[in-house]
């Protein structure tokens, strides 16, 4: 099978383009930058191929998708930084052009990698569905873009095999998102606990994320999976508190004892990103309004339809998960 | 003013608009009108038709047409001038209201039988079709309605204000009031929508006409037209004896109170009875009457279809007919010469024996126990069952016994099982609101009771004519309305019974009359027979520790058997002697043949035993057999070290020590050991509803070692026990089988199962849906010895997405943790993808409910590997009940720890605000919540509590 990853150059679409080639696929990544995997070869597959370019650029996405069995779309911004435009640009115009091309060159499979904010507003999600993607609803660009790419891609079911995945919270070895900011503000003696961290959160180890995109590549054409979005996560939540104690730990730093009130991180959030949007700052603020409710409010997700759909399981258990990342601390590999 | 029927405007909430149609039916006047129906429209082999009442429309059974029993079609018709049908502009006295619904039923062209459904007024209507239709009928399901008005009481005080004619109008036509009223009493509240939609059709004075017409047809004066119709119905009603009948109420209603229930089931002796705890007036919203009839008539209703297949849900699976299925109970009892529970207190051999001993008199210096042979025991049960009766009170009377265990209350229970009346027994440890609840339920005609009681029952005006315990003051006698006392009913029964000495009040002649050489001559002579067999014997109530206490009926056969149990379980001969401090067994020392006695102690505060008191027990009546709750024993064992050496030696003499009520941990029959060296320490298994049912020994407890929950032992003979297997969302759906090592539903059969629960039908058809079999609510599983271990309860079940979860076995792993003092295993989440939580009380206690330390987090997972367990919380302590000081409220924890791990949002209002002002949208109507039709709470509502699989969160 000929297969397209775009995005490749982030810790999913990376990890999702490997273990499509080491299983004998023929992979193409496309990215804006160089994504390191350009000639890789893993397992049983040929060298990976590497389109570079835009997005939201149709010349660049209809060269990548020529001649592709499936497309894994993971290209997106990401983050609170940026204009609506820029955001719209890369998410919806990005997964437009992908789509087109999909529907323009017959190719048979789209895995659309999504995210469960496309659905949600703040309320606290406790054994939650997939609810549909809601534009009007969601908070901040990102999550709006994104809730409207989803639309878009789920869209095309009557043509294509798509499938709309939202992974929750991935994080592992290597990520700089979760567990490189929880470490980097640790070890700078800024992390605290929003309330008691009592919410109990979703998270998805990184190897059950790709095998989840991987297991949605192979059945996107299944009746139970075509024009559905689904959330995964490792189906193992834990509270806040465990979470940032446990990545800590793996690092070999103390558990954060600091407590902050929702409203105070709340209004400090805000500010952040008021602060960050006059400096013009392209990195993200270390608080944000979104960020400080997602943290003191529940988000875990029912995992059953999506495992019976998707014939998936986790294969690492948080357990497991944080000793490897242990591991991969100790061994001084993010040094 | 003739205003044709309508179709009910969309969009009101839980209707769906295709039930909605007209009918054209001619009335007796030749003129036609048009019907607003509901109607599922099935094909089907039967018809529910619902009856409403006033001022409701069919609106009201909406549920039962969204989900009706399988196979049958629903039928909701609105009355001529109520609802969306005609408004004629004319009266329609209950007469034509009859007429009206017969012409209407043949237009419908009704399909097979019909089951009537009837609420309120609907019930004469609907009764009086009834009666005209018999050979339709199939079966009649009646709710908060009434057919006569009591003589002993006046009609209900709203209905007179109402009835007022200075406020009929305005309150039932002019003004909305008695139709906002109707739907303004549920507790908790009806949605608004629901409430608007009980109003729709009646916005304006015009459309609400009807209304005022019910209220003016109630027929409080006897020359009223509708007396005579009405009263016609009710005589008539014997007609429909073989017809199978459904009373469902809701006691809470204030105008169709328990009296019209026990009214209806005295013109229906063949009724089932449900009461439905917490519901109101308006029972089709504050119960679940759709679920009851999925239950009661495919198990009541012989002539329904029979070619439609069956929910798996909604109807218990037929017991698989395979090799594994259980054999039924032993039928054998029935045949064999019966032993009457008050048999072995006239024997001869043992006239002279102690039967009861009490602890000293309060002012008795030289601190002498009291004493009473069988023979007085025997003298005093008959003759307070003589001076019962003449009292008026009749076999099959219920006779509430509110007095502390000893002798007083030795004499009570045995003279009403020899007169064959129905004893009453409820625990204080229910709480006043418990008790109250328990005893309008029972409804009994007599309350016997100590000061306290009586006190009690003046104050929450509990029904029962009142007789005192004791000697209460004047004062209380006067308040309390005490006809007689105990003693004087004695007097009187050895009056009755020696045709002896002349009028009799106080202490000295009722001595004098018990020695009477004639005492015990013939007291037959002046008694009814004794009760059957299969007479009922007496009502016991459960704990409450998982819902409102549910009343248990047993017949005389079951005590006989329960008491035969426990003789064969212990092997109790004639020489043991037991102490008891845990009621129930205090009461059949007399039946066993064997002296008794209760400690020194509050029995309703377990907990206030002594090691003292016990020995001082056991030594006044040299006692084999020591009986006690876990609550006790453990004050006990806290108190030995102050034993003197003759108390010591005295609980030397005990051979067995039986600890029941809660389990009993390990460790608390090992420290016993000390005190009662020669006892074999042993733990019966059962519950109110049937008990004993299994027994265990401490070496055996010891010898098993730990596993996925607590092993109660050996069933007891003549006890039967089958697991009913589990499905994957945690509701005990399988066919019993005995196989080792399958988790499901405890289900025990047995001569002294429980007849059934009192006026909890729809729980009783659950509860015994396998002929034969009592499921108790408890989760198990039976080891390859055919042990039985038991893990938890099934409302307790935590159904998680791997599979359910039984959470004792969690528990037991977990409290052996260090520093951990007792530990929890609840669910949170949706059911069916619940994460299981762990919460514990920790020694040294936490200042508050918070998340545990990670090490501890850690010590929990690695106790219990097999389970993902989400989150550890600690708190200071777990709640527990009040009976046994040691059932955990799961359902409280749960509910705490949901709140805590959901963590908190912003204001909603001050979030939405900014999001709005970002986009320029915000819907504002938030989805009203479902349909109204099932109080997701369960909490009494539910009719099927206890059973865990009849829903609610």
């Amino acid at each position: 099978m000929k297969v397209l990853v775009t995005g490749a150059s982030g810790l999913l679409g990376r990890g999702t383009a490997l273990a499509l080639a080491s299983r004998g696929n023929e992979v193409t990544v496309l990215q804006r930058r160089p994504s390191g995997l350009a000639g890789t070869e893993a397992g049983a597959g040929p060298p990976i191929r590497e389109v570079l370019g835009d997005i939201a650029d149709a010349e660049v996405v209809r060269r990548a998708m020529t001649g592709q069995d499936g497309v894994v779309h993971l290209a997106a911004r990401v983050g609170v930084v940026g204009t609506e435009e820029e955001f719209h640009r890369a998410n919806v115009d990005g997964t437009l052009q992908v789509v087109a091309a999909a529907r323009a060159l017959h190719v048979p499979r789209l895995v659309h990698v999504s995210t469960p904010s496309v659905a949600h507003a703040g309320e606290p999600l406790v054994g939650a569905g997939a609810d549909p993607a809601d534009t009007v609803h969601t908070i901040g660009h990102y999550a709006r873009s994104k809730a409207r790419a989803e639309q878009l891609a789920l869209g095309a079911a009557d043509a294509l095999g798509v499938v709309a995945i939202r992974p929750h919270l991935v994080w592992g070895p290597g990520d700089p998102q979760l567990v490189g900011r929880i470490v980097e503000r640790a070890r700078a003696g800024r992390l605290a606990l929003i309330d008691d961290g009592a919410a109990l959160i979703d998270t998805t180890y990184i190897d059950n994320a790709v095998d989840a995109l991987v297991a949605a590549l192979d059945h996107a054409e299944d009746d139970a999976v075509r024009g559905r979005a689904f959330v995964i996560s490792n189906g193992q939540p834990r509270t806040v508190a465990e979470l940032l104690a446990r990545i800590c730990r793996a690092a070999g730093l103390p558990a954060p004892h600091r407590r902050v009130p929702l409203p105070v991180a709340y209004a400090g959030g805000a500010a952040a990103e008021r602060l960050w949007a006059r400096l013009g700052r392209t990195d993200d603020p270390p608080m944000t309004s979104f960020l400080a409710e997602q943290l003191a409010t529940a988000h875990w997700f029912d995992q059953r339809e999506v495992r019976t759909a998707l014939h998936w399981e986790p294969r690492v258990g948080l357990e497991e998960g944080f000793e490897r990342l242990a591991a991969w601390f100790a061994a001084g590999a993010h040094a | 003013m003739v205003t044709t029927a309508t179709l009910p405007p969309p969009g009101i909430v839980g209707l769906d608009p295709a039930w909605s149609r007209l009918v054209t039916a001619v009335d007796a006047d030749g003129v036609e009108r048009t019907w607003h129906v509901l109607d599922t429209e099935v094909a089907a082999g039967g018809t529910v038709l619902c009856v409403h009442g006033n001022p409701t429309w069919s609106y009201a059974f909406r549920a039962v047409l969204a989900t009706p029993p399988a196979g049958w079609r629903v039928v909701a018709i609105d009355h001529l001038d109520m609802g969306y049908s005609e408004r004629t502009g004319t009266h329609r006295p209950l007469a034509r209201r009859i007429d009206d619904l017969g012409r209407l039923t043949a237009a419908l062209g009704l399909t097979g039988p019909v089951v009537l459904l009837a609420h309120d007024w609907g019930g004469p209507i609907a009764l009086g079709w009834a009666l005209e239709h018999r050979d339709h009928l199939a079966g009649v399901v009646l709710t908060n309605t009434a057919v006569h008005q009591p003589e002993d009481a006046p009609a209900p005080g709203l209905i007179r204000s109402a009835r007022l004619p200075a406020m009929l109008e305005t309150v039932t036509v002019r003004t909305p009031t008695f139709l906002r009223g109707a739907t303004a009493l549920s507790r908790p509240q009806l949605p608004p929508a629901v409430r608007d939609a009980y109003a729709a059709p009646y916005a304006s004075a015009e459309r609400r006409a009807a209304i005022g017409g019910f209220v003016r047809d109630i027929p409080l004066e006897p020359d009223h037209p509708s007396a005579v119709v009405l009263d016609g119905i009710a005589d008539r009603l014997g007609e429909l004896a073989e017809v199978p009948a459904l009373l469902l109420w809701g006691p809470k209603d204030p105008v169709f109170s328990d009296r019209y229930l026990h009214d209806l089931e005295a013109r229906l002796p063949q009724a089932d009875v449900h009461r439905v705890e917490g519901a109101s007036h308006l029972t089709p919203e504050d119960a679940d009457l759709a679920e009851a009839l999925r239950r009661w008539i495919p198990a009541r209703v012989s002539t329904g279809p029979t070619a439609v297949p069956t929910e798996p849900d909604a109807v218990p699976a037929e017991p698989d007919a395979g090799p594994a299925e259980p054999d039924a109970v032993p039928a054998a009892a029935a045949d064999e010469p019966r032993t009457p529970l008050w048999a072995a207190l006239a024997e001869p051999h043992r006239a002279d024996t102690d039967a009861i001993v009490e602890p000293p008199a309060p002012g008795d210096e030289l601190r002498r126990p009291r004493r009473w042979t069988f023979r007085e025991l025997s003298g005093d049960v008959h003759a307070l069952a003589a001076g019962l009766h003449a009292h008026g009170v009749q076999p099959g009377d219920r006779v509430a016994c509110m007095v502390t265990p000893g002798r007083e209350l030795a004499v009570l229970l045995y003279a009403c099982w020899r007169l064959g009346a129905v004893v009453v027994v409820a625990d204080a440890g229910l709480g006043p609101k418990g008790l109250s609840r328990a005893l309008r339920s029972a409804a009994p005609g007599y309350l016997v009771g100590i000061p306290r009681a009586l006190a009690a029952a003046t104050a929450l005006r509990w029904p029962g004519r009142r007789i005192a315990a004791g000697d209460p003051p004047a004062a209380l006698r006067r308040s309390a309305n005490v006809e007689v006392t105990l003693d004087q009913l004695i007097a009187r029964g050895y009056r009755l019974i020696d045709r002896g000495p002349g009028p009799l009040a106080h202490g000295q002649e009722l001595i004098a009359a018990r020695r009477s050489p004639r005492a015990t001559h013939e007291p037959d002579t002046v008694l009814p027979p004794p009760p059957a067999a299969d007479a009922e014997a007496a009502i016991a109530f459960t704990s409450g520790s998982t819902g409102p206490a549910k009343g248990v009926v047993y017949r005389h056969r079951q005590l006989e058997a329960q008491r035969d149990a426990l003789r064969r379980a212990y092997a109790i001969g004639d020489d043991d002697r037991l102490v008891a401090a845990f009621a129930p067994f205090a009461l059949y020392g007399p039946a066993l043949g064997i002296t008794s006695m209760v400690p020194d102690m509050d029995v309703t505060a377990p907990a206030s035993l002594t090691a003292a008191a016990l020995a001082d027990a056991v030594a006044a009546t040299e006692a084999t057999l020591v009986f006690a709750s876990p609550a006790a024993l453990t004050n006990v064992a806290r108190t030995a070290n102050e034993l003197r050496g003759d108390q010591r030696t005295a609980l030397a003499g005990v051979r067995t020590l039986m600890s029941a009520g809660a389990p009993v941990p390990a460790a608390l029959l090992r420290r016993l050991a000390a005190v009662v060296p020669n006892a074999a320490a042993h733990t019966p298994y059962g519950m109110t509803e049937c008990l004993p049912v299994a027994d265990i020994d401490l070496t055996t407890i010891e010898a098993v070692g730990p596993g996925n929950g607590v092993c109660v032992g050996h069933p007891v003979p003549g006890v039967e026990v089958a697991i009913s297997p589990l499905d994957a969302n945690g509701a005990a759906t399988g066919p019993l089988v005995r196989e080792p090592g399958v988790t499901g539903e405890v289900c025990v059969a047995a001569p002294h199962v429980k007849d059934r629960y009192d006026r909890l039908a729809i729980t009783e058809l659950t509860s015994s849906r396998d002929p034969g079999w009592h499921r108790s609510g408890d989760v198990g599983h039976l080891d390859a010895h055919g042990r039985l271990w038991v893990e938890g309860r099934l409302a307790h079940l935590i159904t998680s997405a791997a599979g359910p979860v039984t959470p004792v076995g969690i528990e037991q792993r977990v409290e052996a943790i260090e520093h951990v003092a007792m530990a929890a295993a609840v669910g949170v989440g949706p059911a069916g993808t619940e994460q299981v939580v762990v919460v514990v009380a920790t020694d040294p206690a936490p200042g508050a409910r918070q998340l545990a330390p990670l090490t501890l987090v850690d010590r929990v997972r690695a106790a219990v590997p097999e389970v993902d367990i989400a989150a550890v919380l600690v708190v200071p302590e777990l709640p527990v009940d009040i009976r046994h000081q040691s059932k955990i409220d799961r359902a409280r924890l749960s509910r705490e720890a949901a709140e805590m791990l959901a963590g908190r949002g912003l204001d909603r209002r001050r979030r939405r605000g900014e999001a709005s002002g970002a986009d320029g949208t915000g819907d504002g109507t938030s989805a009203s919540d479902g349909d109204g039709t099932s109080a997701s709470d369960g909490d009494g509502v539910s009719v099927s509590d206890g059973d865990g699989d009849g829903g609610g969160s």
